[in-house]
């Protein structure tokens, strides 16, 4: 049998290394999460250097929550693999298009020093920002800040599609979407979810590497408050010097 | 008292038929792409959403701004030669700003809900609904200026001029805040744009009435009054002035762009000066746009007509270019540039499809229709002797 197997092995055409898909990659990971179990294939995946950690300065409006419940989500990067898993979920629960995304995984080579590096992967989505530049560039108010949730949204029959917002959007958020005729963009799932009393977000329940932390950060009791307020933790947003003051928050471990 | 003219409409018919069927191909084109969807028609994208159908509309509204302020300018400084071409000045306003409005109109997504929640849902914050707002009152100043010029009304007619030169110079300003303001792109935010859209409207005002108005003598085949030639070389001083403050403006926006190393600005100005933008910069933005017009200019001594409308003509593809540059050069540079991103390219891509190059014509049909009609309309918009 195992001669068979062998000569079967034999008859295998080399494909290399170099040009494996990303559905073979993510097949190969989930086949590794099932057999290593979650938790293990998580900490298998996170030995990984930890030569660029600083502790990031806590942004200075941290402390300051103008809504009940202030929706945030915190993304420990570390652990992320790549399963696109939170990228699936998205796309069925809010009915992204093709040609759309809500929230994607990029993929970081950090510089280790004398040609090496070392890879991450880092989810993106709306950074539902206290200042968000759409906001102020949307001539009819069809993109808006909820006054309760803090959540940016889109009302849709406002749109007349001058694409301001997706100019204005410092995170590449942003689409314009054909079938609804309006800017399309993450809403926490809103729409879908969070207005039905269903929590939490459809990214963050589908990740199995608990990667994405959705809460209120303005309840001292929830972890989001916890882990943005530990000042022994390295926290960091993305662009920041764009003012935008974004309430999705990078960190590890 | 209005100089009674003869001209010859040969030439002017035949521009007005060739224009109608440009703008006719154009509007078909605009009408597709609602049909079968932007993203499908258009080059733009979600990383580089404004393309050439924005450039172009700041390409016309630029023209009109210059056109109308330099008309305004007359009226101020009851400059009498500057008077002798202020009604056609105010016309190709007019004309030009219908142009800009063709090519806006069929690049929003959804343009007829725009009239409808700009007024039930304003957003005071936004720089294009102040830009919407302000052209409004523009253009209906700017058709009370024309009737009442037209009406011999010349007073009456100035101080509209006036108003009219001022709500745009406050709307085209606000258009150039429609980019300075967005952080997300550093190579446009600051206060370089807004500042530096009037005197390059100017630039391109200036240039737009010389050759617009040889073009319109040439075509219906008379002679330029004196005081006509009197007002072309007027403007052809501000011409070459405008271009000098350009000059200016431009040197030192390279120079922060550079100095220091600013992320995103750097990278922006890197793809205009030797990355993907490079020959638009440096053949049409400078040579044909700024040191050739300057030159012949100073050659002339701004008084021979012929060259100075060769160059402005000439000039008026190249502020065309600058405008489209100015437009994407800003969003070229990948949003996660600088943190390592896998597989990032240096620059996002675009380039216009064929139906936004067709609208594009057509918004110049447009234009060309509406200056061979006004020319026949309006006998050539014969000088005026206060």
């Amino acid at each position: 049998m195992f001669k068979e197997f062998a000569k079967w092995l034999k008859t295998l055409k080399n494909e290399g290394v170099d040009h494996i898909s990303v559905e073979e990659r993510r097949a190969f990971l989930k086949m590794g999460l099932v057999i290593t179990g979650v938790y293990a294939g998580g900490s298998l995946l996170s030995v990984v250097s930890r030569v660029k950690e600083v502790y990031a300065d806590i942004p200075d409006y941290v402390g300051h929550y103008p809504y009940k419940p202030h929706y945030t989500m915190v993304l420990r990067v570390d652990r992320c693999i790549d399963c696109e898993r939170c990228m699936e979920a998205c796309r069925k629960t809010n009915h992204v298009p093709p040609y759309g995304w809500r929230t994607r995984i990029l993929e970081q080579h950090l510089p280790k020093g004398d040609h090496q590096w070392e890879r991450r992967f880092m989810p993106i989505l709306c950074n539902h920002c206290n200042e968000p530049p759409c906001v102020r560039a949307c001539p009819t108010k069809a993109t808006f800040k909820d006054k309760v949730t803090g959540i940016v949204r889109v009302n849709i029959k406002k749109c007349i599609g001058c694409k301001a917002c997706v100019a204005a959007c410092p995170y590449d958020m942003r689409y314009f979407n054909e079938e609804k005729r309006a800017i399309d963009k993450c809403d926490f799932c809103w729409e879908s979810r969070l207005s039905k009393g269903i929590f939490p977000t459809a990214c963050a329940q589908a990740c199995p590497a608990g990667v994405r932390i959705f809460g209120d950060l303005s309840d001292p009791q929830s972890r989001v408050y916890q882990m943005v307020h530990d000042p022994q933790r390295a926290l960091w947003v993305l662009r920041p010097e764009t003012g935008a003051r974004p309430n999705v928050f990078y960190t590890i471990h | 008292m209005v100089t009674a003219v003869q001209l010859k409409r040969g030439k002017l018919i035949l521009l007005f038929l060739v224009s109608l069927c440009l703008l006719g191909v154009g509007v078909i084109m605009g009408i597709r792409s609602f049909l079968v969807g932007h993203g499908e028609a258009y080059g733009v994208s979600r990383e580089i959403p404004w393309g050439i159908l924005i450039s172009t509309y700041v390409f016309w509204a630029g023209l009109s701004c210059g056109l109308s302020v330099t008309s305004a300018v007359g009226h101020l400084l009851h400059n009498r030669p500057l008077g002798a071409i202020g009604a056609r000045s105010v016309f190709l306003a007019i004309a030009t700003i219908f142009a800009g409005f063709l090519a806006i109109g069929l690049e929003l997504e959804n343009p007829w809900r725009l009239p409808i929640w700009v007024a039930l849902s304003p957003n005071l914050r936004s720089n294009i609904w102040w830009m919407g707002t302000l052209y409004t009152v523009y253009v209906i100043l700017l058709l009370l200026e024309f009737t009442l010029m037209t009406l011999g009304k010349h007073k009456a007619s100035a101080r509209t001029g006036l108003l009219a030169g001022l709500s745009d110079i406050a709307a085209f300003s606000n258009l150039g805040a429609v980019f300075a303001l967005l952080a997300a792109h550093p190579f446009w935010y600051g206060t370089y744009i807004p500042t530096f859209f009037i005197p390059s409207a100017l630039m391109n005002g200036a240039a737009a009435i010389i050759f617009f108005t040889w073009l319109a003598y040439r075509l219906s085949e008379r002679e330029m009054e004196p005081e006509v030639v009197q007002g072309l070389q007027v403007a052809g001083k501000i011409y070459g002035f405008t271009i000098a403050i350009c000059i200016f403006f431009l040197g030192w926006k390279i120079a922060a762009s550079i100095a220091g190393k600013p992320y995103g600005s750097w990278e922006a100005i890197m793809a205009l000066l030797k990355g993907p933008l490079a020959f638009n910069f440096w053949v049409f933005e400078v040579c044909l746009g700024l040191v050739i017009p300057l030159l012949v200019i100073i050659g002339v001594r701004a008084r021979d007509i012929n060259a100075m409308a060769y160059v402005g003509g000439l000039s008026l593809i190249a502020a065309f270019v600058m405008r489209y540059d100015q437009v994407v050069a800003g969003q070229l540079v990948p949003h996660y540039a600088h943190m390592h991103i896998y597989g990032l390219p240096q620059y996002y891509h675009y380039a216009p499809s064929l139906c936004e190059w067709l609208i594009v014509i057509g918004s110049l049909g447009l234009f060309g229709a509406l200056f061979a009609w006004g020319e026949m309309a309006f006998k050539g918009h014969p000088p005026v002797h206060h």
